[in-house]
C-alpha cells in the first residue's frame, strides 16, 4: 500500500524491494512445484509436462507408509502437547506457588536446547524405561519440544484476560468444570490453536528428534527423504511435496478467511 | 433498632487480612431486606473486598458473614443467593447480549422458552431490546453496564452486590443510570448493596449508607443523617465539605463553648463531653454565616479571601486568624461577603457537630499550650476591630508551633470515633 505522498521513484524501490522478498521466498517452492510435473528425471531442465510422477508416488508404499506416520505422530503429539499446555498455562496463570519463576524458566531450556542433544537425552531415558522405540517414542518426543509452545501461545492470549469473567460465571451458578470448559476454554481457544498449528507443524519437519527416536518400522516422512536423497531425489517426492505445500496453502488460506470473517462480525455494529 | 430476623446480610466480627495487611476491620454490618445500602468510602479501604467476601470470592480471616440467616463460610459462589455485577462488567466477549444474560438460566438448566422469555423481560427492564445479537465488543459503556446489570439479576438474587458500577461512565451518563438503578431496585425489591467512592451518588441512591475508613466502619445511617450528624471527622470530611475546628470543649447548659485556636465558638450540647475535652467543631458552609457585628457567644473573625461561583452558589474562602482557611457557600441572590473584608463568623449552635477527640497526639500538644494568654491576645485583636493585626503574626509563637503539630496530628485517621480508635489500639498492641 503506498501512500499517496510517496514520490514515484520511492514507490518503485518498495515494490522492487517487495518483489525480491517474494521471489526469495517462494522461488525454491516454485521450483518444486515445476519439477514434479517434468517429464525428465533428472531435474536440470523442464524437458515437458507430465503427472506421471504422482502415479509413481501414489505407488511407493514405503513413501506413503512414512507419510502415514508422520500424520500419526503429528496429530497423537499436537493433542497430547496443547492438553498438557494448556492446562500448564492457566495454571501458571492462575495461581501463585512456590518454584513458579522456575518452572517458567525451565520451560525456555527445551525450545534453545540443541536438538542433537534432546534427542540424545530422549533416546536414553527411553532405553532406561524400556520404551520401546516406535510410533509412540516419537509421539511422547515430540510432544516435548512441542509443550513449550503451547505454553507459551496460550499465555499470551491468557495475558489479556480478565478474570472477573471467570468469577462472574461463578457468581451466576457456574461450578468450576463449568466455568472452565464454558469461560476459559472458548476465550483460550485462539491460543490454543496457535499452539496446536505450531506444533502440528515442528512434527511434521523434525528430523533430528525423530532420527533418534525411530524405531525400524516407523520411519516419517522426512527421515524417508533424507534417505532417498542419498541415491538422489526423485520426483515422485516432488509430486507429494507439491501436495503437501497445496495442503498447507489451503489451511492458511480457510484460516485467514474464517478469522477475517469473525473479526468483521464482531466489528459490524449492524443487527 | 431492627429486629435479627430482618437481616438478609449480617457481617458479624469480620475481619480480613491479606498478610501483614489488615484491611477488614472488626466489621459489624446487618443488611435489611429489600434496602439500598451503600458502602462509601476512598479508594483502597476495603470496599470491594468486603462485597467480595459476601460474594464468596475471598474467605474473611475471622468472624462470621450471614445470608438468610445462615452462615456462608462453606458455600461457593455459585452456591450463594446474592449475584454481583462487577466493577469492569465482566461480561462474556465471546457470547452475544443474549447468551450473556441467559448465561445464569441456562447454568440453572432452565426451559429454552422459558429463558427467551425472561431474558427479553430483563433486557426491556434495563431497555436493551434488540440488543440480543450483539457481542459486548458492539456496545458502549452504558450499554454494557446494562447487560451487566440484566445479567445478575435474571436469577432474581435477594441481594444484588453492586461494585462501583457507574465508575467509568462519564458524569452525564452517571447521573441519569443513578436514577434509573433507583427505580430498578424499587420495582424488583431486590436488597441492593451498592460500593462507590463517589459520596454524591451514595446521598442520592441510598436508605443507608455505610461509611467505611481503612477497614473500619465509621458509620451506619441515613444520607441525612449521615450529612447532618457526622459521627467521625473522617465522615464530616468526606461527606460534603466541613470546617473543622480542632478545640476544648466546656459545656455550659445546652450549648458548648469551644475554644478554638481562632476564637471561641458555640455548639449544641448532645452530652457526654467533659470540661477540657479535646474536641473537634464540625460546620457545613452552607451554616457558617458572617456579619459584621460580633455574635454573642462567637469570637471568631475571617478575612475573605476569594469569592467563587460555582453555578447556584458562591463559595468563599475565609483566612481566620489562626491561619486556618474555611469555607462559605451563598445562594446566588443572597448576600455574599466581600473580598478582602474581615467579618464576624458565627453558626446556630444547632448546626455544629461536636466530635470526641481521644487522639493522644493532639491531647499531649494542646495541653503545653498556654491557653489563658492565647485567647487573651485574640480578644485584644477583636476589640481593636482590624483583621490585620490580628492575623497569624500576633499570635504566640507556641500556639502556633502547636498548630502545626495539632494539625499534623489531626490530619492521622486516629482521630476516628471513640470505638474505632480503642479498635486501633488494639490493633496496633
Ligand atoms: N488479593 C489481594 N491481595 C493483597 N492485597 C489486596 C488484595 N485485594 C485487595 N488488597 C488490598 O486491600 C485493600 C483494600 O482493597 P479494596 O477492597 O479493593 O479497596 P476499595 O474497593 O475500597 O478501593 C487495598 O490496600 C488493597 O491493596
Ligand atoms: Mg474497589
Amino acid at each position: 500500500m503506498a501512500k499517496s505522498g510517496q514520490s514515484l521513484g520511492a514507490r518503485v524501490r518498495n515494490t522492487a524491494f517487495s518483489a525480491l522478498v517474494y521471489l526469495f521466498l517462494y522461488a525454491p517452492i516454485a521450483v518444486i512445484v515445476l519439477f514434479s510435473f517434468n517429464t525428465s528425471r533428472r531435474n536440470i531442465v523442464f524437458e515437458g509436462f507430465t503427472l506421471d510422477w504422482y502415479g509413481v508416488m501414489a505407488g511407493n508404499t514405503q513413501l506413503m507408509d512414512s507419510l502415514v506416520n508422520t500424520l500419526i505422530v503429528a496429530s497423537c503429539s499436537t493433542l497430547l502437547s496443547v492438553i498438557i499446555g494448556s492446562l500448564a498455562a492457566v495454571g501458571m496463570y492462575r495461581y501463585r506457588f512456590r518454584g513458579r519463576a522456575a518452572i517458567d524458566a525451565l520451560l525456555y531450556i527445551p525450545v534453545v536446547i540443541p536438538e542433537v542433544v534432546l534427542g540424545i537425552a530422549l533416546l536414553s531415558v527411553f532405553s532406561l524405561a524400556n520404551v520401546p522405540l516406535g510410533l509412540l517414542s516419537m509421539i511422547i518426543a515430540h510432544a516435548t519440544f512441542s509443550i513449550p509452545f503451547v505454553v507459551f501461545t496460550v499465555r499470551a492470549r491468557l495475558s489479556g484476560f480478565d478474570a472477573s469473567t471467570e468469577e462472574a460465571a461463578m457468581d451466576l451458578g457456574a461450578n468450576r468444570l463449568q466455568v472452565f470448559s464454558r469461560i476459559t476454554v472458548p476465550l483460550i481457544a485462539p491460543g490454543i490453536g496457535a499452539g496446536a498449528m505450531l506444533a502440528f507443524t515442528l512434527s511434521i519437519d523434525d528430523i533430528i528428534i525423530s532420527f533418534f527416536t525411530t524405531g525400524a518400522t516407523s520411519m516419517t516422512f522426512p527421515l524417508k527423504v533424507m534417505e532417498m536423497v542419498r541415491s538422489g531425489v526423485s520426483p515422485d517426492v516432488y509430486a507429494l511435496s507439491t501436495i503437501i505445500i497445496l495442503v498447507t496453502f489451503a489451511v492458511v488460506v480457510t484460516s485467514q478467511a474464517i478469522r477475517y470473517r469473525h473479526q468483521k462480525g464482531q466489528e459490524h455494529t449492524g443487527t | 433498632m431492627l429486629m435479627a430476623s430482618q437481616a438478609i446480610v449480617e457481617l458479624k466480627n469480620v475481619d480480613k487480612r491479606y498478610g501483614e495487611n489488615h484491611v477488614v476491620k472488626d466489621l459489624n454490618l446487618a443488611i435489611n431486606e429489600g434496602e439500598f445500602l451503600s458502602i462509601l468510602g476512598p479508594s483502597g479501604c476495603g470496599k470491594t473486598t468486603t462485597l467480595r467476601m459476601i460474594a464468596g470470592f475471598e474467605q474473611q480471616s475471622s468472624g462470621t458473614i450471614l445470608v438468610e440467616g445462615e452462615p456462608v463460610e462453606d458455600k461457593e459462589p455459585f452456591e450463594r443467593n446474592v449475584n454481583t455485577v462487577f466493577q469492569s462488567y465482566a461480561l462474556f466477549p465471546h457470547m452475544t447480549v443474549f447468551e450473556n444474560v441467559a448465561f445464569g438460566l441456562k447454568m440453572k438448566r432452565t426451559a429454552r422458552a422459558e429463558i427467551r422469555e425472561r431474558v427479553q423481560e430483563a433486557l426491556a427492564l434495563v431497555q436493551l431490546e434488540g440488543f440480543e445479537k450483539r457481542y459486548p465488543s458492539q456496545l458502549s459503556g452504558g450499554q454494557k453496564q446494562r447487560v451487566a446489570i440484566a445479567r445478575a439479576i435474571i436469577n432474581q438474587p435477594k441481594v444484588l452486590l453492586l461494585d462501583e458500577p457507574l465508575g467509568a461512565l462519564d458524569l452525564k451518563l452517571r447521573k441519569q443510570m443513578q436514577l434509573e438503578l433507583k427505580r430498578l431496585q424499587k420495582r424488583l425489591g431486590i436488597t441492593f448493596v451498592y460500593v462507590t467512592h463517589d459520596q454524591e451518588e451514595a446521598l442520592t441512591m441510598s436508605d443507608r449508607i455505610a461509611v467505611m475508613h481503612e477497614g473500619i466502619l465509621d458509620q451506619l445511617d441515613a444520607p441525612s443523617r449521615i450529612y447532618d450528624f457526622p459521627a467521625t471527622r473522617f465522615v464530616a470530611d468526606f461527606i460534603g465539605e466541613s470546617n473543622i475546628f480542632d478545640g476544648l470543649a466546656s459545656p455550659q447548659g445546652k450549648n458548648i463553648v469551644v475554644t478554638t485556636e481562632a476564637g471561641r465558638v458555640l455548639g449544641q450540647n448532645s452530652g457526654g463531653f467533659e470540661e477540657g475535652e479535646q474536641v473537634q467543631v464540625s460546620v457545613r458552609p452552607e451554616k457558617l454565616r458572617f456579619d459584621s457585628e460580633a455574635r454573642e457567644g462567637f469570637d471568631l473573625e475571617g478575612t475573605v479571601r476569594e469569592n467563587i461561583f460555582v453555578g447556584t452558589f458562591i463559595k468563599s474562602i475565609l483566612l481566620l486568624s489562626s491561619g486556618q482557611e474555611v469555607v462559605l457557600t451563598s445562594l446566588s441572590g443572597q448576600a455574599v461577603p466581600e473580598e478582602g473584608r474581615s467579618y464576624h463568623l458565627f453558626w446556630e449552635p444547632s448546626d455544629a457537630v461536636i466530635l470526641h477527640s481521644r487522639s493522644q497526639e493532639i491531647w499531649s500538644t494542646i495541653a503545653n499550650v498556654d491557653l489563658s494568654g492565647f485567647s487573651a491576645e485574640a480578644d485584644a485583636s477583636a476589640d481593636a476591630g482590624s483583621a490585620e493585626t490580628g492575623g497569624a503574626n500576633a499570635a504566640p509563637a507556641s500556639a502556633g508551633a502547636a498548630s502545626a503539630s495539632a494539625a499534623s496530628a489531626s490530619a492521622t485517621p486516629a482521630a476516628a470515633s471513640a470505638p474505632a480508635a480503642a479498635h486501633r489500639q488494639k490493633a496496633r498492641a
